[in-house]
């Protein structure tokens, strides 16, 4: 009876491998060289639904080849991981230069000068983070030294989780360092901020959630096109008058969001060309004016002019004049063990 | 051997046995043992100082603090529930019954945002709570409730079908024999149930443990506060420490299996004893 078991297990076994051989026959099929994949983070999903189609149009007028992309959001850097573990995406659109050397660190799919391959930093667009008040804005917020004064509800996620949270604690660093010069001193400013949050969310949608419909706190530092949206939302909602006011302050980060080509996928898919015409595109005038329409800024200086009332001029500094680099800046910051673990303990005790 | 075969030889005992072990080793035995060989690359005095980390003990205490809670709560809830569907009868009762399980096919994210929603400080239930000083959301009571809400079905989903077979002699002839409703009710009925529901509870206790969807809304996710273990393997991940966040993983699945070993050997001397 038992020898009969035994046996029994191996033939049930093997009948099991021989399915799963199959399966994985049939999945190799589903390649094909005219569709394109873009790993992207949360906030760009109607921006490139746009660029998409019109991409997908002129890809068709210059080669005559049917084009399909498909795109996946999600947090930024959720969406490298998923590439780092083989998620087979032919180009990244993410919201920081970290999580795409992350990928070339971790699995090295992407190229090491990937910054280089297109203008600018490999960034096409830019944005900032900017501060959302309730309407009459009650607690007199002007500016960063505003947000840190006793008794204001501040909302940012958590830069553990949230690439956009980085942007708004590097943003608050950075002006910080600007006005008071000294480390300790910046520190402190960085640990009141954080002294005034009573939720962190894990992404930046999350932190809109909560401001807007939750009615908690009196500042959501937030992208400025998650703060454009949310007014259009709210402008919808509450028939044409926005329970919110966007505040910018007198200086804030140039918030960089790049891209790049995952070239050992596109190598192998046969996408190299098509994937570079489409990170072209988005530099190209009709890839910056829908960018602007969305809310994020363009490079174009001339396109960034003409909508200058979608985008006040404000004074914006480099994550790399204050920090050196990312990896620095992460390191030093967010690091297990790094200013943000000290700052939040000590705030909180 | 022979002999706990013998019932069933005619079943091909072999071939389902195989399936068995084969598909628990593809979704289980596998992925599991990778967990341990993961976090196996940080050495032991890496494990040790993920264990020793300041926030992650906090958030230790606040995820199994809050799964006990919400396990204990769910026993009394899950068992009232399960009385009132078993004993009565009354209109609605199918849609209540179906009702019970809704916390097991909705998506708890879904869950999480409603009940922030409601408990939120401007929301429904929220909003009357607020003038008395009562915050719900946001702190580890809103964390009990959401874990109360995924884990009731697990209670009365194991306690109901024990209570429908309970014979109604039982009862009768402790009653003839002049016992009180109280002494029936914890003399004869009670320990019938204590086996199912310890099940109930430890597996709604399991559960609570390694929720995430639904938590992380209510939460708020203040570091040393609020913020569940779940939360710190995705904060790992987030930072492509993907050794510590297997770590983290690791001691919540050994703690977890101490505690339900426990519970299940309860169990067993609890049905034991009935005989």
């Amino acid at each position: 009876m038992k020898a009969k078991s035994n046996h029994s297990i191996l033939r049930s076994i093997a009948k099991g491998i021989g399915a799963l051989a199959l399966i994985s026959i049939f999945s190799f099929s589903a390649f094909a060289e005219d569709t394109l994949l873009n790993v992207s983070f949360d906030p760009t999903r109607e921006l490139y639904e746009e660029i998409n189609k019109k991409f997908v149009e002129s890809w068709k007028k210059k080669s005559g080849k049917d084009l399909t992309i498909q795109q996946s959001h999600g947090g930024s850097g959720k969406q490298a991981r998923a590439v780092i573990d083989g998620l087979e995406a032919d180009v990244v659109t993410l919201a920081l230069a970290y999580d795409i050397d992350s990928i070339v660190s971790n699995s090295g799919s992407v190229s090491k000068d990937w910054e280089k391959a297109f203008p600018n930093h490999s960034t096409p667009y830019y944005s900032t983070i900017v501060f959302l008040v309730r309407k009459g804005n009650p607690k007199a917020i002007k500016d960063w030294d505003d947000v840190v004064k006793p008794g204001i509800g501040v909302i940012t996620p958590n830069p553990k989780t949230s690439g956009g949270a980085r942007w708004n604690y590097l943003a608050a660093w950075g002006f910080a360092k600007k006005q008071y010069k000294t480390e300790e001193k910046a520190i402190e400013f960085v640990k009141n901020l954080y002294k005034n949050t009573s939720v962190l969310d894990t992404g930046a949608r999350g932190s809109t959630t909560t401001f807007v419909q939750r009615g908690i706190g009196d500042v959501l530092l937030a992208w400025e096109n998650e703060a454009e949206l949310a007014l259009s939302e709210s402008r919808k909602a509450n028939g044409g008058v926005a329970q919110f006011e966007v505040v910018y302050p007198s200086t804030s980060i140039l918030a960089e969001t790049p891209v790049a080509i995952v070239e050992k996928v596109a190598a192998k898919k046969g996408t190299t060309e098509v994937a570079k015409a489409y990170l072209d595109f988005l530099y190209t005038k009709e890839g910056q004016e829908i960018i602007a329409k969305h809310f994020f800024r363009p490079n174009d200086a001339a396109i960034l002019k003409a909508n200058v009332a979608k985008f006040p001029k404000l004074q914006l500094f480099d994550v790399r004049t204050i920090e050196g680099s990312w990896a620095a800046a992460h390191k030093k910051h967010f690091a297990d063990g790094g200013l943000f673990d000290s700052i939040y303990g000590e705030a909180k005790k | 051997m022979k002999l706990i075969f013998r019932p069933y030889s005619k079943t091909s005992f072999g071939l389902s046995l195989g399936l068995t072990v084969f598909y628990l080793s593809l979704l289980v035995i596998i992925p599991l043992s990778a967990l341990f060989f993961k976090s196996a690359t940080l050495g032991v005095s890496g494990l040790w100082e993920v264990f020793s980390e300041n926030r992650i003990q906090q958030a230790l205490y606040l995820s199994f603090g809050a799964g006990g809670v919400a396990a204990v709560i769910n026993l009394f809830v899950g068992f009232l529930f399960a009385w009132v569907l078993v004993r009565y009868d009354f209109p609605g009762k199918k849609i209540l019954d179906s009702l019970v399980d809704l916390p097991f096919t909705l998506p708890t994210a879904v869950a999480g945002i409603a009940l922030t929603t409601i408990y939120a400080p401007n929301g429904f239930i929220g909003k009357y709570l607020t003038p008395y000083g009562i915050k719900i959301a946001y702190t580890p009571i809103g964390i009990v409730i959401a874990l109360v809400f995924i884990g009731f079905p697990f209670v009365v989903r194991t306690v109901q079908p024990i209570l429908e077979d309970l014979p109604k002699e039982l009862e009768e002839s402790a009653y003839c024999l002049g016992a009180s409703r109280f002494q029936t009710f914890t003399k004869v009925i009670l320990p019938e149930l204590i086996p199912s529901l310890l099940a109930g509870t430890s597996m709604a206790f399991a559960r609570g443990i390694g929720e995430y969807g639904s938590v992380v809304f209510i939460s708020g996710n203040l570091p040393g506060k609020t913020e569940i273990l779940p939360l710190l393997i995705v904060t790992k991940l987030e930072q492509y420490e993907y050794a510590k966040a297997t770590g983290i993983a690791v001691l919540m699945l050994v703690l977890s299996f101490t505690i339900m070993f426990g519970i299940n050997y309860l169990q067993n001397r609890a049905s034991r004893r009935l005989g």
